[in-house]
């Protein structure tokens, strides 16, 4: 039995979809998700072209929109829910109410994708889990995050960054051997886990429509990914080497340590008046373009002795400044580079020939001015096109009357949502 | 356990990268289903053969590389060579997908950059990472994963104030980098069913890197008035509030994180918390809550601390090395290891890919290829086309 296609995706020719340079357009994600692992997946599959409507409940919506940092807001939302979702569009809906539940079953039907993020078990309450949502549209792509997977002791744990972090023993791989674990001060849990959600449901996606194309048997998927799991594929090096070696803990540097099983240079040092990294490399071609033979060790004792090693180079660097000790290394091609802050970088012509910087913008809520935000684009460029859309993160429910009049038209179900749009 | 059908089934990969980012989205892409050939240079093969962590070897090779490129095919060809040369455009003729992370020009100078693959293969999608850039005063350094770390402001994030510039301990640059350019590689495969054309998806890690610090860059873009500073004390993100961050216990270390100071000075019996319970104090006072708490905590186990946390729903958790993390019921029923038997008769044990597709595991079931393992079978393919 062929499926019908989702709507959007009956009305794109070929022709369409070359011109529009957007590799997703006409793709519809829902996006049930919160905070950041969910939602930066739904940003990624955004900036690629595809329609993205956030499903938030009446009232306050994303918890992310009242989560700020650094007591940052721009028009109510906080700037750090600006960041995560601009290009997309909001629909409230009280997910506990029959009337709601049903115009999302509506949309359902219709989408390409959905995400969540809520804890086990609170989707098959609402009766939007997997095989709910399939019955409704067995070509839809369900994609679901996790904090520790949906079985076993850690199933009721937070699944946040820090305690992802924390149980993932990723904390003993920074600083140095004298100190306790340190935390990677991103959430890189969130990052990864939305990144590989992002990466399944793409995946997915091509199957589906290699399928349609070659008359395969079409069908939709269910991809899971969870913070751990993220986690522990984020430290697959490290790791590989400890299952095949003793299980050896990793063992950091005392001093400059970079990467826990890396010998000498590796690692940044202080100079006389900033800092510099220096990557791998030999030791005897560093020793001599820095001018110092107290580092002039065979490679071999490179890792053994890199205490040792790294405690004689990081003496010898701080005589200098870095202007004075990167001129010697790049006329020797060593790897190594000076160290930027924020505001070095963002003066920098390195930074603006990548121009990543990107301004979004809405009306505000009286429709009188225009609010923007400066941000970052997405990273990948296709066909040398960068992805710029300049449409700001939505207001709550800003979307919610329209998608009822467009997509939810047709349905003899399909109510007015006065009332229902932001509070 | 039986192999199910995986989504990127019949798709075919060329890898000509080397070392670790473009590795990762390769081994990505064939966890996912795609059949992914290593292109390699004769005798010496990618470098990343040579390239060894805590000197660990396993049976004559580097346990890093296998963890790289396993689940993927070896072949060598020599570019100087026409005869080879005519094969290796047979191969890229057959290919969905190439993958090249050499710095720019390089492909260029080897015939292979984007617009002579094309002419080849109109159909492929040529996935492109560069350190920088293809422009730019740091187009030409090389895109190693700790000067990208030193030069994209990263190694200001991690760590307490006071620590200078801290580097990310795992070569974030490299596999978050990798991590994107598999989002923009299937996307273009996606787009390719409706337009029958390929695409050249480029990425730097410099770009990728800007993403990773998505949340901070905004701050500083939006507002150039707001200093982004590290935690004096237990630092662990910048942005956050309050406790946030891992300290030592009795026994061992325990992660605090987002929570009202008012609940931990109640629940760990800390008075010297209660004139910091005021909300609009917690990002400004946020050292001095630190260091109450990490003069506090030392008292006690963690056990200790958790059994009064956990029940009252403190987001919080006990700080894991890998022993402790690989003993652990919780990290067990994720089932994320396998091993893979090694041609010498022993076992490469590695972690899974972290996708689930239809309650299904993505298992591997090779370490990685020797240097031109497949080089016969592969030339019997091509002939055989011919």
């Amino acid at each position: 039995m062929t499926q019908p296609m989702s709507a959007m995706q009956q009305t794109m020719s070929a022709k369409q979809h070359a011109a529009s340079q957007l590799p997703l357009k006409g793709l519809t994600v829902l996006e049930f998700s919160q905070y950041l692992a969910g939602p930066y997946a739904g940003l990624r599959l955004a900036d690629l072209g595809a329609r993205v409507i956030k499903i938030e409940r009446p009232g306050s919506g994303d918890a992310c929109r009242s989560l700020a940092t650094k007591d940052l807001w721009v028009d109510g939302d906080s700037l750090l829910f600006h960041t995560i979702n601009r290009n997309k569009e909001s629909f409230c809906a009280d997910l506990k109410s029959p009337h709601d539940l049903n115009a999302v079953r509506q949309l359902l039907a219709q989408a390409d994708v959905m995400t969540h993020n809520f804890r086990p078990g609170v989707m098959e309450k609402i009766g939007l889990d997997y095989t709910s949502v399939k019955a409704l549209n067995p070509q839809i792509i369900y994609g679901e995050v996790s904090g520790y997977g949906n079985e076993g002791p850690w199933v009721h744990k937070p699944g946040q960054d820090l305690l992802a972090q924390a149980v993932s023993g990723v904390g003993w791989l920074s600083g140095n051997r004298k100190q306790g674990p340190v935390p990677l001060g991103l959430a890189i849990a969130d990052m990864l886990c939305g990144t590989h959600l992002a990466q399944g449901i793409l995946a997915a996606l091509v199957r589906r429509q290699r399928a349609r194309k070659n008359g395969g048997a079409v069908v939709g998927a269910k991809v899971q990914a969870s913070l751990l799991e993220s986690m522990v594929d984020f430290q697959f090096e490290g790791l590989t080497t400890y299952l095949n070696n003793d299980r050896q803990l990793p063992d950091r540097s005392a001093i400059a340590n970079a990467h826990a099983f890396l010998g000498a240079p590796y690692g940044i040092y202080q100079t006389k008046d900033h800092w510099i990294a220096i990557s791998m490399g030999p030791l005897g071609p560093l020793a001599e373009a820095l001018g110092c033979p107290a580092i002039n060790k065979n490679d071999s004792e490179a890792f053994s002795q890199r205490d040792a090693i790294k405690t004689d180079l990081a003496k010898h660097l701080r005589t200098q400044t870095t202007d004075h000790w990167m001129t010697r290394l790049n006329a020797a091609a060593i790897w190594a580079s000076e160290v930027v802050d924020y505001d070095q970088l963002l003066d920098h012509p390195a930074f603006k020939a990548v121009a990543m910087e990107l301004q979004v913008s809405r009306p505000s809520q009286n429709g009188e001015t225009s609010l923007t935000v400066n941000t970052t684009r997405c990273p990948l460029r296709i066909n040398g096109q960068r992805f710029t859309s300049h449409k700001a993160a939505p207001r709550l429910g800003e979307d919610t009357d329209h998608i009822r009049n467009t997509l939810l038209a047709n349905s003899t179900t399909a109510h007015s949502s006065q009332g229902e749009t932001a509070q | 356990m039986t192999q199910t059908h995986k989504p990127l089934d019949g798709l075919l990969v060329l890898d000509f990268s080397q070392f670790l980012s473009g590795p990762s989205a390769a081994l990505r892409l064939a966890d996912l289903g795609a059949r992914v050939i290593k292109i390699e240079r004769p005798e010496r093969g990618e470098d990343g053969r040579n390239l060894y962590l805590s000197d660990c070897v396993l049976e004559g090779e580097s346990t890093l590389f296998h963890a790289i490129n396993r689940d993927k095919e070896s072949y060598c060809v020599d570019l100087k060579n026409p005869a080879q040369r005519d094969d290796l455009n047979a191969l890229i003729r057959k290919a969905d997908i190439l993958i090249a992370n050499f710095r720019p020009g390089v492909m260029q100078r080897l015939g292979l950059d984007y617009d002579h693959v094309k002419a080849i293969n109109p159909h492929i999608i040529y996935g492109e990472i560069s350190g920088y850039g293809n422009t730019g005063p740091w187009a030409d350094r090389p895109g190693q994963d700790l000067l990208l770390q030193a030069l994209s402001g990263l190694t200001w994030l991690s760590g307490s104030r006071d620590d200078g510039p801290v580097a990310m301990g795992v070569p974030v640059a490299d596999i978050f980098t990798g991590a994107q350019l598999v989002q923009g590689i299937l996307a273009a495969a996606f787009a390719r069913e409706f337009t029958g054309e390929g695409s050249l998806v480029q990425i730097s890690m410099l770009e990728a890197m800007v993403d990773f610090q998505f949340e901070p860059l905004t701050i500083a873009l939006q507002d150039p008035q707001q200093t982004i500073e590290r935690a004096a004390v237990n630092g662990a993100h910048a942005l956050v509030a309050g406790a946030y961050g891992f300290y030592k216990t009795n026994d061992g270390y325990i992660a605090l994180s987002m929570g009202r100071v008012e609940d931990l000075a109640r629940l760990l019996d800390c008075p010297a918390l209660l004139p910091y319970c005021d909300p609009a104090l917690a990002f400004a006072e946020r050292d001095a809550i630190k260091q109450i708490l990490a003069d506090h905590l030392p008292s006690q186990t963690t056990a200790h601390w958790l059994s009064l946390l956990e029940p009252a729903d403190i987001w919080c958790a006990e700080v894991l090395d890998w022993n402790q993390l690989l003993a652990h019921d919780g990290f067990k029923t994720l089932d994320m290891l396998q091993s893979l038997p090694m041609s010498g008769g022993s076992q490469l044990t590695t972690s899974r890919c972290p996708i689930r597709i239809d309650d299904q595991f993505l298992w591997g079931s090779h370490p990685a290829p020797k240097l031109g393992q497949h080089q016969g079978a592969i030339n019997n393919e091509i002939k055989n086309e011919r």
